[in-house]
């Protein structure tokens, strides 16, 4: 341990003061965190997500199944049309 | 950078930087305090109590820059009505208190043995406390009012009014005549201090503001999570009802 002369107290009680303030500041933030992560856990247990989550999990599923196999009713291939491009009526 | 104006992108990219912030953070206050105390030389004025500098400096810059941060942050919430600014707003007060009362406390406590009194009411100090009080008042209001909406805006108007006090602080050492010394580090003609005493310094303080930063992406995540759970048990009770 370092000698930190006559003052030694004031140093010590200035880095006590220091980790006990940022030791609580953690405390707070991550349990606040941890509570709220906990939260939401519980609540998509219970099948209660956000619209926008829906929606995403709904997309993702429909890209998965299109990726896996074809469909049974997608439309078989064909050669493409080509249609005439319809023409400006001369004036 | 507009990825992470999108909370779900912004929780996506907070999940995977915090746990090696809080490695690089942990490392760099690791380094920062083994030089503190094991390397860096007695001040020929000041003897062993600079080492006080070496959490003081650091934590008063970071009192200042967690309020500029929120007056930003206000200005982004109030312009473009971004959630996030808001959630930002919010998170950086509690932190920044912090990081005040940590400047004031370790300031006082170098203040006795070094100008013989913990408090004098000079432009510096008291500003300081200002800061504080202005800090506890955000923190109420966001406490006092139910609605986010409402409260960030309060809020964020009480925080770009207060924002006036952080260059009053800045330079209130060579407006008025104070007992805290002027500028020694961010001055025109460079710094006073010594390399020797000037790197741990230098150490600590990037360990501090990454600290800051880590707890504020962690505090956001919390407070985005809150208004979720807020808005998926309001759908619940809503649901409920229609029903």
């Amino acid at each position: 341990m370092p000698d930190l002369g006559p003052h030694a107290a004031f140093i010590w009680a200035a880095y006590g003061v220091t980790l006990v303030a940022v030791v609580a500041l953690v405390v707070v933030i991550v349990s606040d965190d941890r509570r709220q992560r906990r939260l939401i856990a519980e609540l998509e247990r219970q099948g209660l997500t956000r619209r926008s989550a829906k929606a995403a999990t709904a997309k993702a599923a429909t890209a998965k199944t299109s990726t896996a196999k074809p469909a049974a009713s997608a439309k078989p291939k064909s050669a493409p049309v080509k249609t005439p491009r319809a023409r400006k009526p001369k004036a | 950078m507009w990825n992470l104006a999108n909370p779900t992108q912004f929780l996506s990219i907070a999940d995977r930087i915090i746990p090696w912030l809080a490695g690089l953070t942990f490392l760099l206050l690791g380094i920062g305090l083994y030089l503190a105390f094991f390397v860096a030389p007695p001040d020929y004025q000041q003897g062993e109590t600079v080492k006080i500098m070496f959490v003081h400096v650091p934590a008063a810059w970071l009192a200042m820059f967690g309020y500029t941060l929120i007056a930003a942050a206000s200005i982004g919430s109030l312009v473009w009505r971004h959630p996030l600014a808001d959630v930002a707003a919010k998170t950086a007060a509690p932190i920044g208190a912090t990081f005040t009362f940590v400047a004031l406390v370790t300031g006082s406590l170098w203040g006795k043995p070094m100008w013989g009194t913990y408090w004098v009411w000079d432009a510096r100090l008291t500003s300081m406390l200002v800061l504080f009080l202005l800090y506890l008042g955000l923190i109420a209001l966001w406490q006092s009012i139910e609605e986010p909406g409402r409260a960030g805006r309060a809020a964020a108007i009480l925080a770009i009014v207060g924002f006036i006090n952080v260059p009053i602080i800045k330079f209130s050492v060579d407006w008025w005549n104070t007992l805290h010394q002027p500028a020694s580090i961010f001055r025109a003609g460079g710094p006073t201090i010594d390399p020797s005493l000037l790197t741990p310094l230098f150490v600590m303080a990037a360990g501090f503001t990454l600290l800051f930063v880590l707890l504020h992406l962690i505090a956001m995540r919390a407070e985005i999570l809150r208004r979720r759970v807020h808005a998926l048990r309001q759908m619940h009770v809503e649901h409920a009802a229609a029903a």
